[in-house]
């Protein structure tokens, strides 16, 4: 392939002084190829190991051999017996749902007034609807702690779901405002002149195609709040322990190899999450 | 047509239920607690009547006897509020070892009813004795005070009024300000080093190829935090995998094998991993609207590869470099989680000296002046991001 | 989705949150790791069988913060707690505990009364003891050959022990070992300390093995990182080791030389709305049948006379839980006890030098 249109969407080939079998090629390769080991092999590595027979962190001989002995399954009875791992489960559910919820909702309708060339200070208001993703997160942790305490939420389901939704908005806003800015708004006007109310307009022709990016900002909004754990340190009572609240307390206190059963589920999570919304994305773009 | 004024109401009505709600969830909270940084009404509230028989000592030798009966009779007061131990820890803060005065000579009052209040009171603690005592105690009966922003910059206020470094021994938030834009900084390099390849690999690859070593790139971004973080645990400890490997391909002994975790190392070699996507990224997506043909025109001109690289690739990235370094940098410096768990205490970060003085030491107002000085620089930094990049800009994987 | 279904579904999500405050429980804070299952299964499930009071567990680390932190901010969640005798005698100072009429706890197992069944620095005026307790120094004889350590300057030596150490992330008990392990003897260990002089050779000792430190904050870490062989050493509490020994069958050796005793005790955070229900909690946790119960599960031996006889074996292992037990004489002979009136007063002071320290 010889890259003679500059079409910009065509991915551009590989440069000429790359493609030779040349040792600068190869180091470049094997050094991209250790940067991708390094990214991968950590998260990969814990997964056998969760099925470790023994409560040991390394890999055992039997490991090493391939003994079906020394694999099992009981850091997954463990966790799954656990009271303490399946209601953190059920308390990262409830505030990831409904944090996720309301993120959804409201940035989504955010966004949409955006997009709008005649929303007026734009530029700040956009920079104080994301500053949540911005603000280091010990730092809104602490005035959260303060202020959801002083008015009667701190400890309280509540509290959490509005924390986790502030800190979900931004990926919301983002999102969509990126799908919208590819949206023709002459559409919208067309089903106007056409005799549509605006909601039927927005449920017919713009939420079908920024659809994409708002599950993508509400698949953000809930991944932040299904790991968020520093807020939840802060806020939370032992009533309101999360997943990562507990695997917090774990990682700290006792390192047991249940920790690694958990993590593998997390693992398997991201992956789903990661696969659709690479799916989202392609579709966004048509 | 919609009138532009409909339509700019329009935009607003849209807008405005989630501003609102980011200004109570969200602004307000991180408002509170930057005026906790600079006020703090306890002292001022518990002991009223002491602070105004201050008002006229002139500071150079003990204060009256009235001074000394207001004190006596609002120490008895604020044990019985339960406040005492909260009054007792600010003014400990600034003369070390009144914490223990206080609640020892409230708990001793309860038996005294009438004066001398000044004999009684030195009888039971001779810090009574001493001027610097009612310096702490007018000190943080201010109701507004810089105090805090001083004490996060490693200075304090003499009782004379004047502004003085604080002794060599107890000045640990500069340099440990110092430490984390150091290790900021070098993470970020670090991730340019690795990410800057990976993203022009993936760049110039075949599109399902380059679909597939984004996915490897996403990987850890989607990934819990919390589970990346014990992976580095079980690679990097001294059982862990990596030793093991070092020790049975016999490059370290069975009783040398490395320490890589609970230190600075661990906390630089699990934040890179943490933050590689965020480099990688924008690098990715600067690099793809490069046209190959201007490095092969480089090279049909004669240039040597590392010439055309260096005259005309690299300029064309610097937008990226630039993105990815700042992002990299500014989520670096405001880190938590992982120092915490890897870092050890040779590790650890600004974030976690903010974290220690709202959990541990209780010491609100200075946990907001570090709060409020690592913000500000956050802000500026994100400033310098939106001029340089443009917040719109910010994609997200 | 519209608006009404959305409405339904947080209706219902709020409906789901799980309510077990306003049920009839209290929350039991304690240390977490096998101590925090011994008090599980010694009180608090007898507990909630003898009364239907619900007990939420919690863990700490030790430390007045928590509690300071929810009584300033008004927001009391905490009801019982499991202090160190310091802390509980500072807390009270505060006004951060509730006082506790000693004429509330029930008699001993022989029917003493209470206010001569227990040991005299079980009751304070908020504190009420539970166990004796100690910090040992403990190794895992397979990752030590040859030579084992047997004083505290063991401890101390990295040339003779070469290897990391854990130590807790707190400055007493640290201190204490630091002179033991420069030779000051036991009896002048805390006039030592009382002087800027002696302060400073405390901090001196720990300098000199300060790169080598592995600071841990839960009681279950140091049997975990010497099971992992993150550290070759660690201080620790003694029935953390114990448990690891019994149960797990770890080749751990507690070094008893320098062991600082200390009696664990019970407080309730004043201002609690669920005051009685707590004070029931502390009577029936702090009986000596309670105590004997944890005694039997972990190396801790009671606060009360009457308890101490009570404690025969291990319920799971049938080992005899005497000789295990800190206060045994031959465990006992070179013990320092713990000087709770000293770290009263300095404990602030030297909370601050100690984070600097560890900051530098």
């Amino acid at each position: 392939m010889t890259a003679a249109t500059g079409a910009p969407s065509a991915p551009p080939a590989p440069p000429r002084w790359l493609r030779g079998d040349t040792l600068g090629r190869f180091a470049y390769v094997a050094f991209c190829t250790l940067v991708f080991v390094f990214l991968v092999a950590p998260i990969v590595v814990i997964v056998p190991l969760s099925f470790n027979a023994e409560p040991y962190f390394t890999f055992t001989e039997g490991m090493l051999r391939f003994d079906p002995e020394a694999y099992s399954l009981r850091w997954y009875r463990e966790i799954l017996d656990n009271e303490l791992w399946t209601r953190s489960l059920v308390n990262s559910l409830v505030i990831g749902v409904s944090a996720t919820a309301l993120a959804t909702t409201l940035g989504t309708l955010a966004a949409l007034g955006l997009a709008s060339a005649a929303m007026p200070a734009r530029r700040l208001v956009m920079g104080l609807l994301i500053s949540p993703m911005i603000t280091p997160v010990i730092i809104s942790a602490a005035g959260m702690f303060f202020f959801y305490s002083s008015i009667g939420l701190g400890q309280t389901h509540l509290g959490l779901i509005l924390a986790h939704t502030a800190l979900g908005i931004p990926f919301v806003v983002i999102t969509v405002t990126a799908t919208l800015s590819g949206f023709d708004r002459n559409l919208t006007r067309a089903a106007a002149s056409l005799g549509a109310t605006p909601l039927h307009a927005f449920r017919k022709v713009q939420l079908p195609l920024i659809a994409p990016g708002v599950i993508s900002g509400a698949l953000f909004a809930f991944a932040t709040s299904f790991d968020e754990v520093v807020v939840v340190l802060f806020m939370a009572g032992v009533e309101q322990r999360t997943i990562p609240r507990q695997m917090w307390a774990g990682i700290r206190e006792q390192i047991s190899p249940a920790i690694l059963a958990v993590a593998t589920f997390l693992i398997v999570f991201a992956g789903l999450l990661l696969v659709t919304v690479a799916w989202l994305r392609r579709r966004g773009r048509g | 047509m919609i009138a532009p004024g409909r339509e700019r109401f329009r935009a607003l009505a849209l807008v405005l239920p989630l501003l609102v709600f980011i200004l109570i969830t969200f602004i307000a909270p991180l408002a509170t607690m930057l005026v906790r940084s600079v006020h703090d009404p306890v002292v001022a509230d518990a002991l009223p009547a002491t602070l105004a028989s201050l008002d006229g000592w002139d500071g150079e030798g003990l204060p009256d006897e009235a001074a000394y009966e207001a004190i006596a009779r609002e120490l008895v007061q604020a044990r019985e509020d339960r406040t005492l131990g909260q009054v007792a820890g600010r003014v400990n803060r600034v003369q070390s070892g009144l914490r223990s005065v206080f609640t020892r000579s409230a708990r001793s009052l309860r038996d005294v009813t009438e004066g001398p209040w000044r004999d009684a009171l030195e009888e039971i603690d001779e810090a009574w004795a001493d001027p610097a005592t009612w310096h702490a105690i007018r000190a943080t009966g201010q109701r507004f005070t810089g105090r805090h922003y001083l004490n996060a910059v490693d200075m304090q206020r003499l009782p004379d009024g004047s502004v003085a470094r604080q002794p060599e021994e107890r000045r640990i938030y500069l340099p440990l300000l110092w430490r984390t834009l150091v290790v900021s900084a070098v993470i970020t390099l670090l991730c340019l080093l690795l990410g800057y390849p990976v993203a022009h690999l993936i760049a110039h690859a075949p599109e399902r190829r380059a679909n597939l070593l984004l996915a490897l790139v996403l990987v850890p971004f989607w990934t819990s935090l919390l589970v990346r973080t014990t992976a580095w645990i079980v690679l990097l400890q001294t059982q862990g995998v990596v030793n093991d490997l070092l020790v049975s391909i016999g490059l370290v002994g069975d009783d040398g094998r490395l320490a890589m975790i609970y230190n600075m190392t661990g906390t630089i070699i699990a934040m890179t991993h943490v933050l590689l996507p965020f480099m990688v990224l924008p690098l990715y997506s600067v690099m793809r609207a490069i046209p190959g043909q201007y490095m092969n025109a480089a090279a049909s001109l004669g240039a040597r590869p590392a010439q055309a690289f260096l005259r005309v690739y690299w300029p064309q990235t610097l937008p990226g470099v630039g993105a990815g370094s700042l992002l990299v940098f500014i989520l670096a410096i405001g880190y938590y989680i992982t120092p915490a768990l890897v870092g050890g205490s040779s590790g650890q970060l600004i974030s976690n000296m903010v974290a220690y003085h709202m959990q541990t030491s209780l010491n609100w107002g200075l946990a907001a002046a570090l709060g409020g000085i690592l913000l500000a620089g956050v802000l500026a930094l994100y400033l310098l991001y939106d001029r340089l990049v443009g917040i719109e800009r910010l994609s997200l994987g | 989705m519209t608006r009404a279904r959305l409405l339904t579904l947080l209706a219902i999500a709020g409906a789901a949150l799980p309510h077990n405050l306003d049920a009839q429980s209290i929350t039991a804070v304690s240390w977490g790791g096998s101590y925090g299952r011994a008090v599980n299964q010694g009180v608090n499930i007898p507990f909630t069988g003898a009364t239907g009071i619900q007990v939420n567990v919690e863990d700490y680390n030790g430390g007045l913060a928590q509690i300071r932190a929810q009584v300033s901010v008004g927001n009391i969640h905490w009801d019982v707690v499991d202090l160190e005798i310091a802390d509980a005698v500072r807390g009270c100072d505060e006004g951060l505990l509730e006082p506790i009429d000693v004429g509330f706890l029930p008699p001993g197992a022989d029917g003493t009364p209470a206010a001569e069944d227990f040991v005299p620095e079980g009751l304070t005026e908020c504190g009420i003891g539970q166990l004796f307790w100690s910090t040992v120094y403990a190794y895992n004889a397979d990752n030590i050959p040859g030579e084992k350590p047997t004083t505290m300057a063991d401890f101390f030596d990295l040339e003779k022990f070469p290897g990391r150490r854990g130590m807790r992330r707190v400055p007493q008990v640290n201190l204490e070992f630091a002179l033991i392990a420069d030779g000051v003897p036991l009896e002048q260990v805390y006039a030592a300390l009382s002087t800027r002089e002696g302060l400073d050779r405390a901090f001196r000792k720990l300098e000199t093995i300060k790169d080598q430190v592995v600071w841990w904050e839960a009681g279950a870490q140091p049997p975990q990182m010497l099971a992992d062989g993150e550290v070759v050493m660690s201080t620790a509490y003694n029935g953390r080791i114990f448990n690891a020994q019994v149960l797990e069958n770890q080749p751990f050796v507690i070094v008893w030389d320098g062991q600082l005793l200390d009696v664990g005790v019970l407080g309730i955070v004043a201002g609690t709305p669920r005051l009685d229900d707590a004070m029931r909690y502390l009577a029936f946790a702090t009986s000596a049948e309670s105590q004997a119960r944890i005694g039997r599960r972990i190396s801790y031996s009671p606060a009360r006379r009457s308890g101490a006889p009570l404690v025969t074996t291990h319920v799971a292992a049938g080992v005899e839980m005497a000789p295990h037990m800190p206060a045994t004489p031959e465990n006992a002979a070179r013990a320092l006890r713990y000087d709770w009136e000293w770290w009263v007063d300095n404990q602030d002071e030297l909370n601050e030098r100690f984070s600097a320290w560890l900051a530098r």
